[in-house]
């Protein structure tokens, strides 16, 4: 009895049994669907096995927008239930809940593949490659990451959330403060698809360093693939540590060891600063890439080349070393006293430096430039001052001394969205629109765009700045409740506001790719925007093999010069080209991961031995498959060039 | 367009609330601690203002002067490599304004981690402040004398909080009386404030911990010495004596209305062992008292003595 008791809700609400059915109906509306549109062969031949790194692209694209509305749900609660004093609407247990799996959803679930999808189908078109190094290693990545995410999602109808904060400090996520297997699934699921991220990283540092078109030199890469090389880099070095931290915690929660515990030698602070070591370079992960972007669209749509391309990435490379010297800045609070925190105050404002330089590079291409207000320039503009606000508000907060009074307020959690949302949200949706005739032949409409760019600034001013002003008047973070008499009531109302009016922006997206998918052209060529870079320079749709010639590359914008000073992208003669074969086995593989992130969180230990047992079954057949691939031949590179709007040969 | 002068005038709005009539907690303050912090805040959002209004400035004059729709059609942008002497003002002005704000903040850190200014010949009165889900005991030690959910301070005195927590990580914070500190289970941590003035100042934890982690708060109220040494007094008289059966009760998880008690916990249940931070004199006073793990206690404080 008491084993099956694990799996109920340990904190039941109508919501959550409401959730339940939905999930329920849902899923069987999907293999309903499948079943009657006799869908299930399409699905497994063209997605569940493939390796083609735009496939792969577009699948993190996809659950990267099912997360955000997912983790958008949570943000709205949490608003819903500030936005008055002494509100009912939810209890302390439920909200504990939510934000912590806001803030897992939001950063591991949503930010995380929605840049992998940008660098999966963009990175190998930018540099002039077929493929990404390791293909199949890539389609593991994408389903560990998908598994993962799925196995943390369900814990809020099986055994409940974790409920200790997305930072899960112990001793609070021990076994003495959560008993639920909450922060099981937290362990588990972060551990799963930080292992994907992990194999990401070093499959987009070999695609970049070995795999670059002829010419293309480092310095004459694209900011955006300058950026991937330099997140995936930060991600190889600080991923282990988050994967031993929560090795840690888990053997902590589930082996009885005590390595995070406060009595027997363990070390509660030990896992914050594990936390963090891996945290704070996290979120430089997430935003250089995100400024790759902005480089891109900045230097497309105001006609003219990136300007400091060298201390753009000299910038990068200094923030990528910073963040790794940042990390207690996260708890001056802790007592380290006051020579450590003045340390890590000055590295922390240092990186406001590399960071200002960029900011002055992007005003300086606009500069003499000819500036378009797309919608993804649009996103790109907000995203200078919005941010700056934020990165201001950052070298506020390193000031060690003042963060006693900032730590742990809502001016932080203004500060840290005010850098995530216009940083990162912003760099993802103009990403999109950008991109999105590139992936799917076809332009979002631009008025629709608008419509949600305006809205989501709006509404994020509303909804984050008076977070600034209830912070500096004392009010904490994560509190579920607050009474009359401290006075963040009206604040907190505008607050719920603007998250409303955000929501309906995050809806009116939904409603544009509707929109666009029955009204928008679909003859828009393959160069709608006018742009500079490779990616450009394939056809759309992009056929598998990317480039049926390999380009010949001259500078950083050699598309751009192809058009402008008749530089020959194409020299080559036409040749049959080597693809990848497809492969069921990251799919299964994945799924026996999952059966055994499951199986631990719940400790049901023979099915973990089972599923070990299936993993290395499925490494070791690897080892014996012998898989060389296939050729595609030139008469059906000819045939896939004319139906994909005309040969570049 | 419209956005950008949105912006700015959200942005001057909050300036102004910040700075306004009615002050908020933070800029309230009512001791030396939290004066040198909300200068600090002060001083900050003044220099970041500047960047903000330059950033500002440039960002609306480029989209003005360089939009397309007024520019000829055959207009060609021209290609621009960086230069280096924007390139060095770039980095240069930053640099400076980071500079000084480190130097700043450096000051500000050894301010804010000592006897508080012009209270450093007085001997501090010391007060053990811990935490149990989720409520927090006070410990008068020279006074002998506990109370639960609300502390009584003298002002014009420096005191000396020895922070701790049975259970997760909690923060100590009276934001008028200074910023806040972590306690924990494992560690004594020390934080330095004073009151300037006497009034009822809101104290709480800080640090999410739990189910009743909102409610977690506690009453400040700063008094003359007199009036302090009155209560003392009338504690004495009137308060029971703590027991350790009593206190035992007290740790239960739950939430507690304020509480007075003659006695200190600090008997029968001493804090953890390894002093974070004290003053030189007192981290040779807490003992060790042989256990195991000493000698990993010792590392640490020869680790934190040199601060």
């Amino acid at each position: 009895m008491e084993f099956f008791e694990r799996f109920a809700i340990p904190h039941p609400s109508p919501a959550i049994y409401a959730s339940m059915v939905v999930i329920g109906l849902t899923v069987i509306a999907i293999i309903a669907g499948l079943t009657y549109f006799k869908k299930w062969g399409y699905l497994w031949r063209e997605w569940l096995t493939t390796v083609d790194h735009k496939r792969i692209g577009l699948m993190y694209l996809i659950s990267a927008l099912l997360m955000l509305f997912r983790g958008g749900v949570d943000a709205i609660m949490m608003r819903a239930q500030l936005a008055t004093p002494d509100s009912k609407l939810l209890d302390a247990q439920h909200y504990n809940e939510i934000f912590t799996t806001h803030g897992v959803v939001m950063i591991i679930f949503m930010a995380m593949p929605f840049i992998f999808a940008f660098m999966n189908y963009i990175v190998p078109l930018q540099i002039g490659a077929r493929d990404v190094a390791f293909p199949r290693l890539n389609a593991i990545s994408f389903w560990l990451f998908f598994m993962g995410a799925m196995l943390f999602n369900i814990s809020f109808v099986i055994g409940g959330s974790p409920d200790a904060g997305w930072t899960s400090y112990f001793p609070l996520a021990g076994n003495e403060f959560s008993e639920s297997v909450g922060t099981n699934y937290y362990m588990i699921a972060i551990q799963i698809s930080g292992l994907g991220s992990l194999m990401t990283g070093i499959n987009m540092i070999t695609t970049i360093m070995k795999m670059r078109a002829p010419g293309m030199t480092m310095m004459k890469m694209p900011m955006f693939t300058w950026s991937t090389l330099v997140a995936n880099l930060i991600i190889v070095t600080v991923f282990p540590v988050l994967t031993v931290a929560l090795a840690m915690g888990t053997m902590d929660r589930l082996f009885a060891t005590n390595f995070f515990t406060s009595s027997n030698g363990g070390m509660d602070m030990l896992w914050a600063n594990l936390f963090w070591v891996w945290g704070h370079p996290e979120v430089y992960i997430l935003i250089l890439p995100a400024f790759g972007i902005y480089s891109e669209i900045i230097s497309t749509f105001s006609s003219k080349n990136l300007y400091g391309y060298k201390s753009m990435v000299a910038s990068m490379v200094i923030i990528s070393v910073l963040s790794c010297l940042v990390w207690a800045h996260h708890f001056f609070t802790m007592g380290q006293g006051a020579a450590s925190n003045s340390f890590f105050s000055i590295t922390t404002m240092a990186i406001a430096v590399p960071t200002g330089v960029k900011i002055f590079n992007w005003l300086f291409t606009m500069w003499k430039g000819k500036i378009r207000f797309t919608v993804p320039m649009l996103y790109s503009i907000g995203f200078i001052p919005l941010f700056t606000i934020g990165g201001v508000t950052g070298v506020m907060l390193a000031m060690s001394a003042a963060d006693y009074q900032y730590h742990n307020t809502m001016f932080l959690v203004a500060h840290f969205h005010n850098t995530i949302i216009p940083g990162v949200v912003f760099a993802m949706l103009a990403g999109l629109t950008y991109y999105w005739p590139k992936m799917f032949g076809f332009m979002l409409n631009e008025r629709i765009g608008k419509w949600t760019f305006w809205l989501l600034s709006i509404g994020f001013v509303l909804a984050f700045f008076p977070m600034y002003i209830t912070g500096l008047d004392g009010q904490a973070r994560r509190m579920y409740t607050y009474s009359e008499a401290t006075g963040f009531g009206a604040l907190n109302m505008i607050s719920f506001v603007g998250a409303g009016i955000m929501a309906i922006a995050f809806a009116l997206i939904v409603y544009n790719v509707y929109y666009s998918i029955r009204y928008s052209p679909r003859n828009i060529g393959s160069d709608p925007w006018d742009a500079r870079t490779l990616e450009w320079a394939t056809n759309t749709p992009v056929p598998e093999y990317n480039f049926a010639i390999t380009p010949q590359v001259n500078s950083i914008q050699p598309f751009w010069d192809s058009k402008k000073k008749g530089h020959v992208l194409f020299p080559a003669k036409l040749d049959k080209i080597h693809m990848p074969n497809n492969s069921g086995m990251p799919f299964i593989l994945c799924s026996i991961f999952f059966v055994w992130g499951f199986s631990f969180v719940f400790a049901i230990w023979p099915l973990v031995i089972l599923s070990t047992i299936g993993i290395f079954a499925c490494l070791v057949l690897r080892s014996f498959e012998k898989d060389h691939g296939r050729y595609i031949s030139i008469e059906e590179i000819k045939e896939t060039e004319e139906k994909t709007g005309g040969a570049k040969l | 367009m419209k956005l950008k002068w949105a912006v700015l005038a959200v942005f001057f709005t909050i300036v102004t609330v910040l700075t306004g009539c009615e002050p908020l907690t933070v800029f309230d303050p009512k001791g030396p601690q939290a004066e040198r912090q909300a200068n600090d805040i002060l001083l900050s959002i003044g220099i970041m203002s500047v960047v903000v209004i330059v950033v500002f400035a440039i960002l609306i004059y480029v989209l003005v002067k360089f939009r397309a729709s007024k520019q000829s059609e055959d207009y060609e942008p021209p290609h621009m490599e960086g230069n280096p002497w924007v390139e060095a003002i770039c980095v240069g002005i930053p640099v400076i304004i980071v500079a000084y704000l480190s130097f700043v903040s450096v000051q500000s850190n050894y301010i804010v981690e000592s006897a508080p200014k012009g209270y450093e010949e007085q001997e501090p009165l010391v007060v053990y402040a811990s935490s149990s889900n989720w409520k927090w005991h006070f410990s008068y030690p020279e006074e002998n004398i506990e109370t639960v959910n609300y502390l009584y301070i003298p002002t014009d005195r420096a005191l000396e909080f020895k922070l701790y927590s049975n259970g997760p990580i909690t923060s100590f914070w009276v934001p008028q009386l200074g910023g806040q500190k972590y306690a924990m289970a494992d560690m004594i941590t020390t934080l330095h404030l004073a009151a300037d003035e006497p009034g009822e100042f809101m104290g709480r934890n800080a640090n999410f911990s739990g189910k009743g982690f909102a409610e977690n708060a506690f009453n400040v109220t700063a008094m003359s010495q007199k009036d302090f040494d009155d209560w003392v007094k009338e504690v004495k008289e009137t308060a029971d004596p703590l027991s350790e059966e009593k206190y035992n009760e007290l740790l239960k998880p739950g939430h507690l209305g304020q509480m007075t008690f003659t006695g200190t916990h600090l008997e029968f249940a001493p804090p953890p062992e390894h002093d974070h931070g004290s003053s030189d004199s007192e981290s040779t006073e807490e003992t060790h008292e042989g256990h195991s793990d000493s000698h990993e206690s010792e590392e640490n404080h020869s680790d934190h003595s040199n601060h």
